[in-house]
């Protein structure tokens, strides 16, 4: 299948922590990618480098076949009109309302009047079930809204990849459960090639179609679920059953 | 590497992180669009409502500085001669500089709170992830709002200086309010206002630059915003103090 996502060899440090120690994994166009992995292993951090938010110390990113490694902030410009990234606390704007944080995108670019703008912030607001909310401000709404809000405004630009950072943390298991059905959505009428940075298990085996298990800086397994399920590593074993690993195993 | 190493590395780093903010600021204010709906909600939160702090700190300074001129110049004989003063020494530095401190320990300290507010749940991340650049988007509508707002702000300083120290000189010193005034217009030159209002252009810029890149800077939660704050209060003060010294001999050298 042609690779929408490439990283290669990518090394990322912050002071005397190695991050990300070789880390290679391609995502193919219109999968979905769960990367699993325990706090501070360097998940969000991967996304953030997808984007250009963080730039890599060494390794290379290939958005679509191009490589952005080194790209300039108007190349990055660019890709983030195709590549949308929803971040784990939301990071919606507090001085605007829920209908202007979803507007921003579409404004900011400029590419549509505010008529259209309109249609399309109430689609994706009636998407993900908020059409009623859309005068609160984000500081009026539950953590499970926000989230919610903050998906709507990642696929306004109608975007061809969605990075999820955390998209279910911190949710009671209904609303995680709507929000993974909004996930497989994106997937099956949008088309949109997924990455989902999560810890959260019950999730992963809702939306993933391979997973990928970051390890000490590396990626120690790719796969598919059900060959996740049955994987030998005991770290990945750990993780999915639950449990930690016994000494002798880890 | 000690403590000292350290410190003298980080304030280089520092320097270096504003200058790029400066030529960064600079560079996008040349070839991108001012948002004026931006920079006129600035100009209300940063210059409009900042009126009580100016109107609090130039009359009270205006009353002291005629007090204390009084009692200096009676030794000489010459009490009489304390409008002139009291105009001179506002105009020329005590309202720019007292007011740019007043002023700017309010704004800078907002910018960084909200600023570092942003930066710390992510908000100046989904800035640049949607699209927008953090740069024009929060630091030139500040910028261009306190450039503005500022020198005005010490004009409106300086007639209210002069008119506390009116008030003491009326009904205190009992010289006559005409010959204050008579005083005031003789000694007072244009280029008096315009050395004094020139000083707070740079003063305003250097507070706004500062109280943006400690935000944009601010690490962690709470706590960071809390002393990336503390951070810009006293090094916009600093800084307003150590730059007037050498825009006064500018000015003067004009």
């Amino acid at each position: 299948m042609e690779a929408f996502l490439e990283y290669r060899h990518i090394h990322k440090r912050f002071g005397d922590n190695h991050v990300l120690d070789g880390v290679s994994l391609t995502v193919a166009r219109g999968e979905t990618m769960v990367i699993l992995g325990g706090s501070g292993t360097g998940k969000s951090v991967l996304l953030k480098l997808t984007i250009g938010l963080l730039e890599p110390d060494k390794g290379h990113i290939l958005v679509e076949g191009n490589d952005v490694t080194s790209a300039r902030e108007a190349e990055w410009m660019e890709v983030r009109k195709h590549v949308s990234y929803m971040f784990q606390w939301g990071a919606l704007f507090d001085s605007m309302s829920v209908y202007d944080n979803v507007a921003f995108p579409l404004r900011e670019r400029k590419l549509c009047g505010e008529a259209d703008v309109e249609g399309r912030v109430m689609e994706k607001l009636s998407l993900v079930g908020l059409e009623a909310a859309k005068d609160l401000s984000p500081s009026d709404l539950s953590g499970g809204m926000r989230k919610r809000v903050a998906l709507a405004r990642s696929i306004v630009m109608e975007p061809r990849c969605i990075l999820y950072d955390e998209p279910t943390s911190g949710l009671d298991p209904i609303t995680s459960d709507s929000i993974n059905r909004l996930i497989k959505r994106m997937q099956s009428v949008l088309g949109v090639t997924s990455v989902v940075v999560t810890h959260d298990i019950q999730s992963m085996f809702r939306v993933a179609d391979r997973v990928a298990f970051l390890y000490k800086g590396r990626m120690a397994f790719v796969g598919t679920p059900e060959e996740a399920r049955s994987a030998d590593h005991p770290m990945l074993r750990g993780f999915i059953e639950g449990r930690e690993p016994n000494e002798s195993e880890s | 590497m000690d403590w000292r190493r350290m410190r003298i590395v980080g304030g280089f780093e520092y320097l270096g992180g504003l200058t790029l903010l400066a030529r960064e600021t600079a560079r996008s204010a040349a070839t991108s669009a001012w948002d004026w709906g931006d920079i006129l909600y600035q100009l209300d939160l940063l210059g409009v409502q900042s009126f009580t702090i100016v109107l609090i700190t130039a009359v009270f300074m205006g009353m002291v500085l005629a007090l204390q001129t009084a009692y200096a110049l009676s030794a000489f004989g010459a009490k009489l001669y304390v409008g002139g003063v009291v105009a001179l020494s506002m105009t020329r530095e005590l309202a720019p500089v007292l007011i740019s401190l007043m002023v700017g320990g309010r704004v800078g300290a907002g910018i960084t709170a909200e600023i570092g507010s942003m930066k710390v749940t992510e908000q100046i991340d989904a800035l640049r992830a949607l699209g927008a650049n953090p740069v024009k988007k929060l630091v030139i509508p500040r910028l261009v709002a306190f450039v503005l707002a500022l020198p005005v702000l010490v004009l409106l300083a300086n007639a209210l200086g002069i008119l506390g120290g009116y008030l003491i000189s009326s009904f205190s010193l009992q010289i006559s309010g005409r010959f204050y005034i008579t005083q005031v217009f003789k000694l007072l030159k244009f280029s008096d206002l315009i050395s004094g209002m020139g000083k707070t252009v740079f003063f305003a810029a250097f507070i706004t630059l500062i109280g943006c890149y400690n935000g944009m800077n601010a690490k962690g939660g709470a706590d960071g915003v809390g002393r990336a704050t503390t951070d810009t209060v006293v090094l916009s003060s600093i800084v307003v103090l150590i730059s007037d010294f050498f825009l006064t001999k500018l000015f003067l050298a004009l």
